[in-house]
């Protein structure tokens, strides 16, 4: 099993909900998630962020359903990090 | 999300807390005026029952009420639909399943039922005197005199309103508001009572 633990997403996203507001409810996908955003480009309506999301197990469906409740735009993915663990076949 | 926390969200990022004060403010001091100036209008002419004085309150606060859902929410669709789709042009990309769709198609119902219910509300309290009187409660001074107190108690509780959003004396505020009420009881004297 492969377990996603380290997200870099580049995302285009309205001024409202503000970064504060994206992030939190990012964050709120998951159990463990830490997020960091950071603005990259502002223009009049909508502001280019850059996302990092750490976890456990990132659940990127629900990440990416996420941004786009939020209006936002997922252009690109990267950076990826991933793990596997071994199954337990017993 | 808990229902009020998705309606202060979706008033949130479209920015519409101070659309939404400014027409409770607006539109109930509108109620208040209008019942005030019905209730004193009738003061000064020739004596009515006071089901005739309910019957002409009631209409007046429905059709504020109807008037204001109806300009609010025609008004409001249209600046939500124009924002939305300026701000799709700025995502290249649809937003109708998204947060400021759902703001698009909620926004102007919250703002319409605001704006219908302050004049509305505010109506049905101003009268209340009234029904009581008439359903036989015994008052210590006359329903119309108690009405007249309740309106312009309600305005200067409006103008209190008023100050606070603006970080001026409450007092001061208070007072101007009753003082657009009482200039309205002594144009209406000037009008219907001489």
């Amino acid at each position: 099993m492969v377990s996603v633990k380290r997200l870099v997403l580049d995302i285009l996203k309205p001024h409202q909900p503000n970064a504060l507001e994206f992030s939190g409810t990012l964050a709120e996908v998951g159990d463990d998630y830490y997020v960091s955003l950071t603005v990259i480009e502002m223009d009049e309506n909508t502001e280019t962020v850059q996302v990092v999301i750490e976890g456990g197990n990132i659940d990127f469906e629900a990440i990416q359903l996420a941004i786009s409740n939020m209006s936002g735009s997922l252009h690109s993915i990267d950076v990826v990090e991933v793990q596997s663990t071994p199954s337990n076949n017993n | 999300m808990k229902p009020l926390s998705q309606i202060r969200f979706l008033l949130r990022i479209t920015r519409t807390h101070g659309i939404i004060r400014r027409y409770f403010v607006v539109n109930g001091f509108d109620g208040a005026l209008t019942m005030l100036g019905i209730i004193v209008g009738f003061h000064f002419s020739a004596p009515a029952s006071l089901s005739v004085i309910i019957s002409a309150c009631i209409g007046a606060a429905i059709a504020l009420g109807v008037s204001g859902v109806s300009s609010a929410y025609v008004s409001e669709q249209a600046e939500r639909r124009r924002a939305l789709s300026k701000l799709e042009d700025a995502m290249v990309t649809d937003l109708q399943e998204s947060a400021h769709g759902d703001a698009a198609r909620w926004v102007p119902w919250y703002i319409a039922l605001v704006n219908g219910s302050a004049p509305l509300v505010i109506s049905l309290l101003i009268i209340t005197p009234l029904w009581l009187s008439n359903s036989g409660t015994h008052l210590f001074i006359s329903p119309l005199y108690a009405a007249i107190i309740i309106a312009l108690i309600l305005i200067f509780f409006f103008g209190v309103f008023l100050g606070h959003i603006s970080g001026i004396s409450w007092l001061r505020s208070g007072v101007q508001t009753v003082l657009i009420a009482l200039l309205t009881i002594l144009l209406i004297y000037l009008f219907t009572g001489v």
